[in-house]
Order: structure tokens, then C-alpha cells, then sequence
């Protein structure tokens, strides 16, 4: 009977890690960012080209940067959270038009409602990769020193927005 | 006649993906050779078991011009890849680096090899359990047998 111990364990420690691995979701990268102060931009506003969006104007605010697309799909599974959020007026929301065209951009917010209280607009997608974007919808939290505090890629479910994101701001506003 | 049809257009198809991948080819083939060199090292983050030398993602795109235009600019191979890491992390590389928290992946193995080779030596020359001596009778009656030569057993 003894002799059986060894292997069984062995086998439960196996299943325990290929589980766990099931469990992983790969295609959440860890950010560099956390705990970095968020990337300096200078873009032209969605709706007004002739007016600019920088971190730097946010300072003193906690605020989310949410990236976002007209041809994203997932962007349009997360957009009535966004805009739920927004009626609840508890935390600004920043778009970043992420490689897109200024009318479809805007056309798409008329279409499903604009959450954010600005939008900026980065057409090549320069930014997004100062900010580490590879995956659309991406939504980042940065404190009142504009410090990346969460990354959330993907669609922000309802209850990540609840569970995650809602208690950060209302620790961050709390400092 | 509709395979006919699947056929013409996955031929054409292939044709397209072809005339694709040969795009990014740019005036400068020597500098278009380092950029490929260094998009080697580089892992998409889309389909994150290609380097973005081989995908065609979107962002692989974005990411090889990004290589190309800092060659451009004079920064160094090291400068890049470190420029990737700053805003994908250790992710990005295609061949991790090896510190502390990677030290498991890199000798992990290693040490597997090794704890099999002690387990397996362990059981070859130690597990073997020692013979027990026979019974007195049995030793006699074996010394016997050992004893009689054929010689002797023709006698009898």
C-alpha cells in the first residue's frame, strides 16, 4: 500500500498544476505598467481636431483610459457598462480611438452612445503602443499622480467592473 | 464544378497571402534585414506563438515598422528590444530571459533529468533487496550437488 503513496502523490501534484494552468488565461499578459506612471501624450480630440488630450490634463482625477475602435467587436460587448458607468458620473472616462478613422469613430459613438468625457484620437496607433496595446478593448486605471494603477484587457464584464475596477477608484479616490 | 471553383479561389487565395507577406520588403534590403533579424526575437502578442517576423497581424505590423523606424533613427538592436520590454515586459521575447523568476523554466528540466537519473540509480544499484542465505539444509544439499564432480557421478 505504501509503495502506491509516491505515485498517487505525484499524480494529485500533477493535477493540481495542469488545473490550475487550465484556469490561466494566456492571453493576459502581465503589464509592465502597473505602478508606472502612465505614458505622456499629445493627441488631437476626437470630436474637436483642433484640440489636444494629454494624461497631463487629468492630473488630480482618478480616471480610466479606455481603448476603443469602431471595427472592434468586443468594444461593443463592453460599451453599455461604459456607458452605465458614465450616468453614475463616479469616475471620468477617456477614450483612445485606437487605429481608426475620425468619422467612423464618430459615427460609432452615435451610434451606441458616448461614454467618455473625452475621446482622443490616435489614428496610427502610435500611442497604443507607447501604452503596450495588443488587444482592444484594453482599459487602464491611473490615480490622481497619473500613476497606471490596473490594466484590464478585454471586454470589462459588468462584474469586473463591480468586483475590480469600482473598489480601486474608490481607494484611490479615497488617498 | 464547385470544387472547381474552391480550387481557382484557394489558388488565388494563396497567391494573395504571398503578395502579402512579401510587402514589407522596403527599399533598403540591408536594413530590412535587421529589421527582420531583431522581429525574430520578437513574439507577437496577438497569436503568441509567432514572432513578429511571422505573423501578419495587424500589431505585428505596427510593431516591425516601429523596429524599422528606430533603426532609422540609429538606436541600437539592444535599445529596441529593451524598448519593447518597457511596454510588453519580458513577454515579448521570444527567448525569456534568465533571472529570477524564470529560473524554474530555464534549469527546471535540468533538475527533472537529474532527480530521474538519481532515482533511477538509487533503484539499480541499492533497491536491489539482498539475497537471504538458505536454510542450513538447503546450503548442505547445494554444497553436495557442487561437490560431485561428473567424475564421480559416473562411478556411482
Amino acid at each position: 500500500m505504501k509503495r502506491f503513496l509516491l505515485p498517487l502523490g505525484l499524480f494529485i501534484a500533477l493535477v493540481v498544476f495542469l488545473g490550475v494552468g487550465l484556469g490561466l488565461n494566456p492571453r493576459e499578459v502581465p503589464s509592465p505598467f502597473i505602478d508606472k506612471p502612465a505614458p505622456a501624450f499629445q493627441l488631437a480630440q476626437l470630436h474637436a481636431p483642433d484640440q489636444t488630450i494629454s494624461p497631463q490634463d487629468m492630473l488630480g482625477k482618478v480616471w480610466l483610459l479606455n481603448v476603443f475602435a469602431s471595427w472592434c467587436v468586443s468594444c461593443r460587448v463592453e460599451h453599455p457598462v461604459f456607458m452605465d458607468l458614465a450616468r453614475q458620473n463616479v469616475v471620468p472616462i477617456v477614450g483612445l480611438n485606437y487605429k481608426d478613422k475620425r468619422d467612423a469613430g464618430i459615427a460609432w459613438l452615435n451610434q451606441f452612445g458616448n461614454p467618455y468625457s473625452v475621446s482622443a484620437f490616435d489614428s496610427d496607433g502610435r500611442i497604443g503602443i507607447d501604452y503596450g496595446v495588443y488587444g482592444v478593448p484594453e482599459t487602464f486605471v491611473i490615480d490622481k499622480l497619473g500613476v497606471i494603477r490596473m490594466k484590464h484587457i478585454g471586454p470589462v464584464s459588468p462584474e469586473a467592473l463591480t468586483d475590480k475596477i469600482l473598489p480601486l477608484i474608490k481607494e484611490l479616490n479615497r488617498v | 464544378m464547385y470544387r472547381l471553383f474552391l480550387t481557382c479561389w484557394l489558388a488565388l487565395a494563396s497567391v494573395l497571402a504571398l503578395a502579402a507577406e512579401a510587402q514589407p520588403t522596403a527599399a533598403d534590403p540591408a536594413l530590412e534585414e535587421r529589421v527582420m533579424e531583431i522581429s525574430h526575437e520578437l513574439r507577437c502578442l496577438v497569436c503568441q506563438n509567432q514572432t513578429i517576423a511571422d505573423s501578419n497581424a495587424e500589431l505585428a505590423v505596427d510593431l516591425r515598422n516601429q523596429v524599422r523606424e528606430k533603426l532609422q533613427q540609429g538606436m541600437s538592436e539592444k535599445d529596441i528590444v529593451a524598448y519593447m520590454v518597457q511596454r510588453y515586459g519580458d513577454f515579448v521575447l521570444y527567448r525569456p530571459p534568465v533571472k529570477g523568476s524564470t529560473w524554474l523554466l530555464w534549469f527546471g528540466p535540468f533538475l527533472l533529468l537529474i532527480g530521474g537519473a538519481v532515482f533511477l540509480g538509487l533503484k539499480l544499484f541499492r533497491g536491489r533487496p539482498p539475497v537471504d542465505d538458505l536454510p542450513p539444509a538447503d546450503m548442505q544439499r547445494a554444497a553436495d550437488l557442487l561437490r560431485a564432480t561428473p567424475d564421480a557421478k559416473e562411478q556411482k
